[in-house]
């Protein structure tokens, strides 16, 4: 072995040893949660806990004439029974909504949707409180609903927000109707006009990305603690964003924020239903602040699913231009955007549509125009961004079904069409016709990765032949193969344009050197599943060199944790990462001026190795990383203070747009509406790789997720306003036998203005999975004749379009 | 309410205990034993989320009641490890197969690999994804939880396990 090897032998060594970025490391929480020691919410227990649970409106649509809460208070058991005549006073009956909205904690004079909470009844155990929900005796009038969203702003419409009726102008701008909450515009229209009006062809269609629930498997729910001698607030709780709900909860309280300590435990998924706050968790602390006893909420899957924040109900009326070629010149999108009764979705302030302005997808297109109108209706608020960027679902789903609509109407290969209107490797950074600055990409070569592996030509060629065999009546199966080549924006984000409640949304890592070499590094952010504790460890072993397995981990203790805007949107890599990594960074430029004082050399003389500062040419003169760390404690240099900690508050010079290419291969039972995917390829590049065990299991759950939204998964109402499914018995969860098999790949762009390059992964494989699978059932139908197949496609939908194309003999 | 006197095995442990006939074998565990790591996830038995073995049946205990546990021999997730405290063969291939994300599904899907890992000790991967299709987990997608699964009955048989290639 020369010197050379050795030497390379020893940093890969030493490298391995760290556990740092790039490797497949295991994770740290693992260890307690395959062992039943996570601890969540529900597993919280207190002395003199109370147990709260909600009175619910059997109505879409009513006055309340009154409440009676006599039988119930005198069950035995029954400790108090809040009702908005009881907040009220307290200035408590409505809260704030992170959209710039109000919502009602406990109905006053009218209930806007079924399930609606009217009444908190507070007991010594859950069956108690249970019962005496029962008890508490409520006279409705049942006022007209309105269901469908395209009703809210007819003349004759009921008015829904008698609250709000006066003020007509809301949070974003002027309302059309007492209905109407917002419209928002952008892009050029004039242009985008002139280009529909003389374009070789158009496509036009309404693109429902319907209304669908999170669901996580943990509820939301919460566990509130005041201490009447201290006056603190202790509130435990499923919080995505443990720091804005102390931020709430101090604005909508008076209670000082220093004390309010808000702690986020381990939480069992929360996938955007965990950004906002609830009715349920304002009534457990109004609960405890009033009896001076701890109170404890836990949601039930009803109530999940049918109250705390819906997503999408998007109806997108998408339209391209293009040339005969197929080179695409415009997009135009109208969407009309149910709200249901209170506008709370969980998005930056100024975006009331989120950032469904990403719109135009990965294509070079030159003018688009987009419109946005959203309305109250008599059905659960929200809605939030599941498993998405901000509406990054809803646009991607419009533009790659538009995409196809339109090859279908060239008579064009859709991937082909795809592949001439992507925006070039060589384009980047590229301003986007509705505002945005794309900061990488390269389509091109993600595409043709795709292609190659898929097999694509094949896959089409053994399309003709069963289409072929179908027409002679050889088979009952259609085979649709479903593209998908999506663009996420995630990582919010800059503060120029965005905030949530007022707070730029920058985010936070706080990273201290103990003596002996160990780590503690505490974010603004908060895992719901995403392996935080293991991957942040990852970002700081590579850029400090201290093992990963030194570095613990800490996030959703408001009181130590720095401030952050919490975890969803994809945001905690692209932005707790970045300060994650720029905090270590700071650690790092003191360390070195440690390590030059240690080995009496200049601090330009030295250069970092691994785990260590080496002096340059003299490799044998070094300082590791665990011995500055000493020195920091015991012998700093002269006039430096001790200590090795460092703190970033990182603000995102931009977003990251993380893409991907997915193909899926579909057959259809056309007699049963049955589909089965054959095969579902997945690639990815989310730029730099942290963990890339971590990143295929969010692409897996990713995929699942859109899977579900894809073929099933729904929140309906019926006409009276009754929500149908709204529990595991109706609502699609696909267990492990429908699932299908995930194939992952990637490519790595990483991003230019990220100091570590990585861009985020958690939702890609949600938003690009959707349109993937859609398209799959599109495309199996679409030599029949049978126009755009709306979602969810499930078989008896299926089934039906096999009835309307007179498919069934 | 009239309470019911119970007595029965959790982990090894004998215990006695009053419990209301309502009250469901789950609370009983999580509230009154202090065993937290099953977990309830809905409320109509379809998310497995509250999955327990109770004589050498996989149990959703959100839908058996306390009083239905009388005699019963039951092991949860906190009596799943090895004698020594060492992770068994499924924790270890759960951790290692990356078959688990925010964990709350995972101590159900554990006890219900347990007992398929009983009535079969070497699964195919079909065998899996039927024998674990009462146990919803909303993260991971189940490729992993079937490789884990696969690790585990490599490990107790002995034979060599091969993560399928992607």
């Amino acid at each position: 072995m020369n010197d050379q090897t050795r030497i390379d032998q020893d940093r890969a060594e030493r490298t391995e040893k760290l556990q740092g970025m790039g490797c497949k490391r295991k994770r740290v929480e693992d260890i307690r949660f395959t062992q039943g020691k996570g601890s969540y919410v529900d597993d919280l227990k207190l002395p003199g806990m109370l147990f709260g649970d909600f009175v619910r409106s059997p109505h879409a649509h009513a006055r309340i004439k009154s409440i009676d809460t006599s039988r119930a208070k005198a069950l035995p058991g029954v400790i108090a029974v809040l009702t908005a005549a009881d907040l009220k006073p307290l200035g408590l009956h409505y809260m704030p909504t992170l959209a710039g909205d109000v919502q009602a904690v406990l109905a006053e004079e009218k209930v806007l949707f079924q399930n609606q909470e009217v009444a908190f009844v507070i007991a010594v155990d859950r069956y108690i409180a249970s019962d005496a929900t029962e008890l508490v005796d409520v006279e409705y009038e049942a006022l007209p609903c309105i269901v469908d969203p395209f009703k809210s702003m007819l003349p004759d419409a009921p008015i829904l927000r008698e609250d709000i009726q006066d003020k007509m102008t809301g949070a974003h701008g002027p309302r059309k109707h007492p209905n109407h909450i917002f419209e928002w515009m952008i892009g050029d229209k004039e242009a985008t006009d002139a280009v529909f009006a003389n374009a070789d062809v158009t496509i036009k269609e309404m693109l429902v990305d319907h209304r669908t629930h999170p669901s996580p498997l943990e509820t939301c729910q919460s566990v509130a603690s005041f201490d009447k001698v201290k006056g603190e607030l202790t509130l435990w709780g499923t919080f995505q964003a443990p720091h804005v709900i102390r931020t709430v909860v101090s604005l909508i309280s008076g209670l000082p924020e220093h004390k309010i300590h808000v702690i986020a435990p381990d939480i069992g998924g929360g996938f955007g239903n965990k950004v906002g706050a609830y009715a349920g968790y304002v009534c457990s602390v109004v609960g405890s602040i009033v009896l001076g006893v701890p109170v404890k909420w836990v949601e039930d899957r009803m109530e999940n699913l049918s109250t705390t924040s819906f997503a999408r109900d998007y109806h997108m009326t998408t339209e391209l231009a293009a040339t005969k070629e197929g080179k695409i010149l415009a997009m135009r999108v109208h969407v009309l955007a149910d709200h249901g009764a209170f506008d709370a979705c969980a998005d930056p302030s100024k975006w009331p549509a989120g950032f469904m302005n990403i719109c135009t997808g990965s294509y070079d297109i030159p003018v688009a125009h987009l419109a946005v109108d959203g309305v109250y209706t008599n059905k659960a608020s929200g809605g939030v961004a599941y498993r998405c960027s901000f509406r990054v679902t809803e646009a991607v789903f419009a533009i790659e079904r538009a995409v196809e609509l339109l090859a279908h109407k060239l008579g064009m290969d859709a991937a082909e069409l795809r592949i001439k209107n992507f925006i070039k490797a060589e384009q980047f950074p590229y301003q986007s016709a509705l505002g945005w600055e794309y900061d990488s990409g390269d389509y091109h070569t993600a595409m043709k990765k795709a292609m190659d592996t898929i097999g694509y030509k094949e896959l089409r060629e053994e399309q003709a032949r069963k289409r072929e065999a179908f027409t002679r009546g050889e088979t009952r199966e259609l085979m649709g193969i479903g593209i998908s080549f999506f663009t996420e924006i995630v990582g919010a984000g800059p503060a120029k344009n965005c905030d949530i409640l007022g707070i730029a949304m920058f985010d936070s890592a706080e990273i201290r050197i103990h003596p002996t070499g160990s780590v503690i590094a505490r974010m603004g952010t908060k895992s719901q599943g995403q392996g935080h504790e293991t991957t942040y460890a990852q970002i700081i072993a590579t850029e400090i060199g201290i093992p990963a397995d030194d570095i613990m981990i800490e996030e959703g203790n408001t009181d130590t944790a720095p401030y952050g805007l919490g975890t969803y949107g994809s945001r905690s890599t692209p932005v707790a990462g970045a300060a994650t990594a720029v905090a270590a960074r700071k650690i790092k430029a003191k360390a070195q001026m440690i390590a030059a004082h240690m080995l009496e050399v200049h601090e330009g003389d030295l250069e970092w190795d691994v785990d260590r500062f080496r002096v340059k040419g003299l490799p044998e003169k070094f300082k590791t990383m665990k011995e500055i760390a000493w020195a920091a404690y015991n012998s700093p240099p002269p006039n430096m203070e001790p200590g090795l900690e460092a703190v970033n508050y990182y603000e995102p010079p931009n977003m990251t747009y993380p893409f991907g290419a997915y193909f899926c291969v579909m057959d259809i039972d056309v007699d049963t509406g049955v589909a089965k995917t054959r095969r579902f390829y997945a690639l990815d590049d989310c730029g730099t790789r942290i963990n890339p065990m971590i990143i295929e299991g969010q692409v897996h759950g990713g995929l699942t997720e859109a899977f579900a939204c894809a073929m099933g998964q729904e929140i309906r109402y019926d006409e009276q306003g009754n929500v149908m499914g709204a529990s595991f018995m109706d609502f699609f969860l696909p267990t492990a036998v429908e699932t299908p098999h995930w194939e992952t790949d990637h490519t790595v762009t990483p991003s230019p203005h990220h100091p570590i390059g990585a861009k985020g992964v958690g939702e890609s494989p949600h938003v690009g999975g959707v349109p993937c699978f859609s398209n799959a059932v599109n495309d199996a139908y679409a030599f029949l004749g049978a126009g755009h197949i709306q979602m969810p496609h499930d078989a008896w939908r299926l089934w039906k379009v096999g009835e309307k194309l007179n498919l069934h003999q | 309410m009239t309470k019911s006197h119970i007595e029965l095995t959790i982990n090894g442990r004998t215990v006695e205990a009053l419990v209301e006939p309502r009250t469901l074998l789950i609370h009983f565990l999580r509230e009154q034993q202090n065993l937290t790591g099953a977990h309830i996830g809905c409320d109509t038995g379809h998310c497995g989320a509250c999955t327990v073995d109770m004589d050498d049946m996989s149990v959703k205990s959100c839908m058996t009641f306390a009083v239905q546990a009388h005699g019963a021999s039951i092991t949860t997730i906190e009596g799943v490890a090895n004698a020594d405290g060492t992770l068994s063969a499924l924790q270890e291939g759960f951790r290692m197969m990356h078959g688990l994300q925010c964990g709350f599904c995972t101590p159900g899907m554990i006890l219900r690999a347990h007992r398929l890992l009983q009535e079969n000790p070497a699964p195919t991967e079909d065998e899996i994804r039927h024998g674990i299709s009462g146990n919803l987990c909303r993260c991971t997608g189940y490729v992993n939880i079937v490789k884990s699964i696969q690790y585990a009955a490599a490990k107790i048989n002995g034979t060599p396990f091969q993560e399928a290639a992607e």
